[in-house]
């Protein structure tokens, strides 16, 4: 009985949590404009690829992601490795400082962002577009690298760095071969976060995209004032059947890897 | 040790900033550039065969055009006042525009650049917001009607009345924008909506306030699925949208309400930042000929203010008294024109005190 009542309760958060994306995939297929059922049909699918202003705004927005995300790792993990070594007061300023992006309003972000870019840009002379773009990514991406490593450098036993150096390798070596690997679930963590938040950030690219920059979810946005095109549900059910298939092949691989290292 | 790793460090952040800013302009030697700043679906891309305009542009002139889009008049007017972009052509509204020229934020435009601005309908010519046709060239129009599901209403509407008509309690739709909405009632009062004081807001405001409890909600894009899925009776919107819902819709007609209605204009503008000025004359002279205008106007829905395209439509469109209405209504339509900061803001104000 107990668990009759927990099947209905599971399946209908998942009926709250997954209908409307159904729904988006069902409407991928409608022969209409509009939410008026009439007909199966691909040809959002086809209008898709040959929309050259949504194929080059999923472009810009992917390689932002892809250029965001992992110079942010970078730029994150040494700033929390940075933090992690310094004394007692000052690594709990910067600590702090470094999560104001994190709790700042995005719009706050966005305004002082343009802000900024508009008064350098007329003393140094650039237009905002891509450069603009990455920057700010790189900006609000880097502390959530931060939050994620930094738990990791806490977990870790500061005497493994220590033996590494004892046994004879070089401070390079050492980072790489004892402290890099106990750290690694963190940076990755890091990284496929900033990935997601660039990829769907609107509110801060807005601000700072100048003319000759679009992406996906400010395109979006904008076909609010008519209507949105079908063929936003085509991509966006490619790239949720895209994302669908990663997680899948990622957690049979690993499924695969346990069994091979003997079960758990 | 240390030190110098920081100094690396934090010198391959400055060259990574100098790279991306520099290989963000070092494209603009090769390719002539103009950027176009449009609303979002508001341009014949190229779906379902139609013309994919910008493209062919790209391919006549050899001019890589960048285009993006914005969603409302005032979110475009806060990107070019704060920002420093260079926007080369722009597309607001009527109001916009006067606002823009009030505060000299356009260029003027060379019509000998433009030749096919004879294409142009001499009712479109000299509008209220620029009476000399120096800064603007018009793009796309249309007015304020009201669409009615027949199944629902079985007499044809004749008036705005309706809206306040208790008959189709929980029925009506308005719309969820304060100038469109306020303009409805004022007219019902006997004020014309163009230029409004707040006295004028005032009427309004307590005159919805009466229709509040008889709606069924306050919509905009929603519209569509409302009427279209004859989930409500009757709604205000733009003719053009109208159009549209009918053809989805067998059972929706469409009213011109005999007090006649707001009639808008977007029309393409060079702004004052603009660095290719004479680009962005040809960018407009190429969206005036006819086959091009009439592309956008079948894609977009809305109608054409250019003759030669309009010549082009099939009857069927040409004989849409909703999309292109006659003479003796349109002689009953108003502009909006742009309103002092405070009796805007106090109507906005206002509207959400309506809603809440």
């Amino acid at each position: 009985m107990k668990k009759i009542g927990t099947k209905i309760y599971v399946g209908l958060v998942m009926l709250f949590l997954y209908l409307p994306i159904l729904l988006l995939i069902v409407y991928s297929f409608n022969d209409g404009k509009t939410s008026v059922w009439k007909g199966f049909t691909l040809k959002w699918y086809v209008e898709l690829f040959n929309n050259s202003a949504i194929m080059s705004s999923l472009y810009n927005t992917i390689l932002i992601a892809v250029c965001a995300s992992v110079i942010s790792t970078i730029l994150g993990t040494a700033a929390a490795i940075g933090i992690y070594n310094m004394k007692r007061p000052l690594r709990t300023i910067v600590n702090n400082v470094s999560n104001i992006p994190i709790i700042n309003p995005e719009i706050v972000t966005g305004v002082s962002f343009m802000l900024l870019f508009a008064f350098l840009g007329g003393i140094l002379n650039f237009e905002m577009g891509f450069g603009t773009v990455l920057i700010a990514h790189i900006g609000f991406c880097t502390p959530y690298v931060v939050l994620n490593v930094m738990p990791k450098l806490r977990q870790m036993d500061n005497s493994v760095y220590e033996a590494a150096r004892d046994l004879g390798c070089n401070s390079g070596q050492a980072f790489r071969k004892a402290v890099l690997p106990e750290i690694m679930p963190g940076i990755i963590s890091g990284l496929l976060m900033s990935f997601t938040y660039s990829l769907d950030d609107f509110v801060i690219t807005y601000f700072t995209r100048g003319p000759k920059f679009q992406t996906l979810p400010i395109e979006i946005y904008t076909m609010l004032r008519r209507r949105i095109s079908p063929t936003i549900n085509a991509l966006s059910t490619l790239l949720f059947v895209t994302t669908i298939v990663i997680l899948i092949v990622v957690n049979v691989r690993e499924r695969r890897a346990e069994k091979a290292r003997g079960e758990y | 040790m240390k030190r110098t790793l920081s100094i690396i460090l934090a010198a391959t952040m400055i060259a990574a900033v100098g790279v991306t800013l520099g290989g963000c302009g070092g494209g603009t030697q090769e390719k002539q550039e103009i950027n176009v700043f449009n609303w979002g679906e508001y341009i014949s891309n190229g779906e379902g065969g139609t013309m994919d305009v910008i493209a062919e542009f790209e391919k006549k002139y050899n001019i890589k055009v960048n285009y993006t889009n914005y969603e409302s008049n005032e979110e475009m007017y806060n990107l070019i006042k704060s920002s420093n972009s260079a926007y080369d052509v722009i597309i607001p509204s009527d109001y916009m525009i006067s606002k823009l020229i009030a505060e000299d934020m356009l260029n003027e435009i060379n019509l000998d650049n433009v030749p096919n601005y004879s294409n142009v309908m001499d009712d479109y010519k000299n509008l209220p917001f620029d009476t000399d046709n120096k800064y603007s060239v018009p793009y796309s129009g249309g007015v304020v009607a009201m669409v009615y599901n027949t199944d629902m209403i079985s007499e044809k509407p004749t008036s705005w009345k309706v809206l306040w008509d208790k008959q189709y309690s929980g029925n009506i739709l308005m719309f969820n924008n304060s100038r469109d909405a306020m303009a409805i009632a004022m007219q019902l009062k006997g004020i014309t909506p163009d230029v409004v004081t707040k006295a004028d807001v005032d009427t309004a405001t307590s005159y919805l306030k009466e229709q509040k409890p008889l709606l069924k909600r306050y919509v905009m894009d929603q519209v569509f699925t409302e009427m279209e899925g004859s989930q409500a009776a009757v709604a205000p919107y733009y003719a053009g949208d109208i159009a549209m819902m009918m053809e989805n819709n067998e059972k929706l007609d469409y009213v011109l309400p005999e007090e006649g209605s707001n009639r808008f204009v977007d029309s393409m503008c060079i702004p004052k930042g603009s660095k290719n000025k004479e680009l962005a004359e040809k960018f407009i002279n190429y969206m005036l000929e006819p086959e091009v205008a009439k592309a956008n106007a079948e894609y977009i829905g809305y109608s054409t203010p250019n003759q030669k395209a309009y010549d082009l439509l099939d009857d069927e469109m040409k004989n849409n008294e909703l999309m292109y209405p006659t003479q003796e209504y349109l002689d009953k339509c108003y502009y909006f024109s742009n309103l002092p900061d405070d009796v805007y803001n106090y109507m906005q104000e206002q509207f959400l005190q309506v809603q809440s």
